[in-house]
């Protein structure tokens, strides 16, 4: 096990430094002065000379790779002189440093907007992927278990529609339904934002009396805090627990359905293929009950494609988190990239698509993890 | 060869001379005939792309004509006026209403699935190109140059592909064409691994060492031996992959990154109509229903074409 996951392990680390290399190419591609890209509309002639100079801008942008008045330029001969004194390199150092830039708009840090964006992103996703198991598999079962009958047939036409409907067209016609739709009775549900106006989450830096830390401890505590669920039940807090959950489900309907179709689909197709198997034959044959048979014995053996889906749809809910965030007004990372696109604010753009990308590698890690936890004969491939 | 029948069977001996060979096409046809759902979403496809090819007759103005001084009585993000439902005779008749531009959103919607369809074949076609040249090229080169290729296709899956998209968007320019190239960008990788596996599945067969003892070349190997080969799955692939096309377009333009305004593409009406979701509803729901609707049949057009394929079908 130990063997399986070090050289999984080993083997993501080609695929993180190609991940760091194209956001990297993808900056210095993008037309027009990096100076003003950088720095904005309004860089003068000395604001853009030192930040040229901090970022090493005159230096060549790989080994023997130059760019001169926005032209690309290869300079063989210069391959020696420019291994390790390069744009490429400094940019690994100052990752390396947490230094992911300045926003533009926000006048921020990077680092300090992803504490800030982040946590509404994680959140979000959490719900939406919960939503999308615990309904997906339970859809999936009960279709496999009495298949062909009307709970079957309707629960896959809900799945196929599901699969086929745009987040942004479901998130909208959910907001209109539960927010105009069900006004005034008990059912509704407010369609913006991830709190009701004026209600403030104190920090849990503060609470805790941690003020004066920082670097990343700070950091990882801000992020938390941020998680506003983490927040209230780390506080007791009920009443905004309840808040938060409000705000949650219609963003998580929308972004969870998609998933959950695909889910209940495959929890279906998996387990009609196990229940066709002979040691369900054979199970049924001891005497076993029908539920104790479809659970324990073929359910389970039915679960590792579902968790492999699961996995697959990891960046698909990144993807829509970025169009709920924008209907339902949530302050996300999704949110900041499109903003950021707006105001040509690159640095926010290159900074969050890398962490996302880092991130996503990593849970996809994790998910292949899982497979070797579920079923042994992974680990000896 | 011929097998001596015994006369009691010249009647089964007649059908089996008359039985035409089985090919893969026919077997194919007739499993997809047989799979409801599939008949179902070409049933939608064919009815979208009827719309899209007689979209100028079947449109009742034009998709970007701004009916103010044209009509009288057009009010901005009045709903749909549909005579046979009780909408009063002396308005005229919109079916889905008019936008928030005075424009008519039937003929809007209709043309859009010009747009649309067109956005669906052309961006699977470069990522399919791409993507079985670039998997072909792996796999029958094998070594260092697969492993390159393949190294780089799997970090273009390690990002979700709509922040990939919009990635590349920032630097190619927001725009229809530019949020297509994206996208068929960020899809190659699944062609190129489904040829490059096929490939080397197909590479080591003895009908290929075959012609390659005939003398043929690499190139004909490829085209004429392999590729044909490997199409089954890439067809597949392809038809679910033009779902996801539309709706990944649809998402960057309702994002403001693909299509621009007054461009009639459903994915932008959205995106334009969202903060009028409260007072003007059909805005969103004809367009939505329209990208649902179009996104669903080439789903089901898919699914049943992989279970038809499926040779484990032709019992």
């Amino acid at each position: 096990m130990t063997r399986f996951i070090i050289r999984r392990l080993i083997l993501s680390i080609p695929v993180l430094i190609g991940i760091v290399f194209v956001v990297f190419a993808l900056a210095r591609i993008i037309p027009g002065d990096p100076c003003i890209a950088a720095l904005g509309e309004r860089a003068n002639e000395q604001s853009c000379a030192e930040y040229a100079a901090r970022h090493g801008l005159d230096k060549a942008i790989m080994p023997g790779i130059f760019r001169v008045d926005g032209q690309m330029e290869i300079r063989p001969a210069e391959v020696p002189a420019t291994l390790v004194d390069n744009q490429f390199v400094l940019y690994l150092q100052d990752l390396a440093e947490g230094d992911f830039g300045r926003s533009l708009k926000f006048g921020l840090p990077v680092t300090d907007l992803l504490i800030q964006r982040l946590p509404t992103t994680v959140e979000l996703t959490l719900y939406a992927l919960t939503f999308a198991i615990v309904a997906g598999i339970s859809l999936g079962l009960i279709s496999a278990y009495r298949r062909n009958s009307i709970a079957d047939v309707v629960t896959m036409l809900i799945a196929n529609i599901g699969v086929s409907t745009p987040v942004f067209v479901l998130g909208l016609v959910l907001a209109y339904f539960f927010a105009v739709t069900l006004n005034g009775t008990p059912f509704e549900l407010p369609p913006s934002g991830r709190l009701p106006p004026g209600v403030q989450v104190p920090a849990l830096a503060t609470v805790w009396g941690l003020e004066g830390l920082g670097g990343p401890p700070r950091a990882i505590i801000d992020f938390l805090s941020n998680i506003f669920t983490f927040n209230a039940i780390v506080r007791a807090d009920w009443g905004l627990l309840g808040d938060v959950v409000r705000h949650m489900i219609l963003p998580a309907l929308a972004l969870g359905t998609i998933p959950l179709a695909i889910i209940a689909r495959m929890t279906r197709s998996s387990l009609l293929d196990e229940l066709g198997l002979d040691y369900i034959r054979t199970a049924r044959a001891k005497g076993l009950r029908e539920r104790t048979v479809v659970l324990r014995h073929g359910f389970r053996n039915a679960l590792l494609p579902v968790v492999t889906v699961i996995g697959l749809q990891l960046g698909g809910l990144f993807g829509g988190a970025v169009l709920t965030e924008t209907i339902f007004n949530l302050a996300g990372v999704g949110r900041a990239v499109t903003e950021a696109i707006g105001s040509r604010d690159y640095a926010v753009i290159q900074g969050f698509t890398l962490v996302i990308a880092i991130g996503f590698v990593l849970i996809n890690l994790l998910v292949d993890l899982s497979y070797a936890v579920l079923d042994p004969r992974v680990r000896l491939r | 060869m011929t097998i001596a029948v015994p006369p009691a069977l010249g009647l089964a001996e007649d059908k089996l001379q008359n039985a035409r060979p089985a090919s893969i096409w026919r077997d194919t046809l007739g499993n997809l005939l047989r799979q409801r759902n599939a008949v179902f979403g070409g049933t939608i496809l064919l009815f979208f792309i009827a719309v899209a090819v007689f979209a100028d007759q079947i449109a009742t103005h034009g998709p970007t004509t701004v009916l103010i001084g044209v009509e009288a009585g057009a009010k901005k993000m009045a709903p749909p006026c549909i005579h046979l439902l009780g909408c009063a005779e002396s308005q005229t008749q919109h079916y889905f209403g008019i936008d928030g531009n005075v424009r008519d959103v039937f003929s809007r919607v209709v043309h859009g699935t010009r747009i649309s369809l067109r956005i669906g074949f052309l961006t699977v076609g470069f990522a399919i190109i791409i993507g079985t040249l670039i998997g072909a090229l792996a796999g029958y080169a094998g070594g260092k140059l697969d492993n390159l290729l393949m190294r780089l296709m799997d970090v273009l899956l390690a990002f979700p592909a709509l922040l990939l998209s919009i990635a590349i968007v920032t630097v190619l320019g927001t725009g229809l064409l530019n949020a297509q190239l994206a996208i068929g960008i960020v899809a190659i990788p699944v062609y190129a691994r489904i040829m490059r596996g096929s490939v080397i599945s197909i590479r080591e067969r003895d009908f290929v060492t075959a012609s390659r003892a005939l003398g043929e070349s690499s190139f004909g190997l490829l085209s004429r031996r392999i590729i044909p080969n490997a199409l089954t799955p890439l067809i597949v692939q392809g038809t679910l992959g033009i779902a996801d096309a539309v709706l990944s377009v649809a998402a960057l333009s309702f994002l403001g990154l693909g299509a621009q305004p007054p461009e009639a593409e459903w994915g932008s009406m959205i995106g334009l109509a969202r903060n009028q979701m409260f007072a003007a509803p059909h805005l969103v729901l004809f367009p939505g229903i329209a990208l649902a609707l179009s996104v669903l049949g080439f789903n089901l057009l898919g699914d049943g074409l992989r279970d038809a394929l499926d040779p484990r079908l032709n019992r």
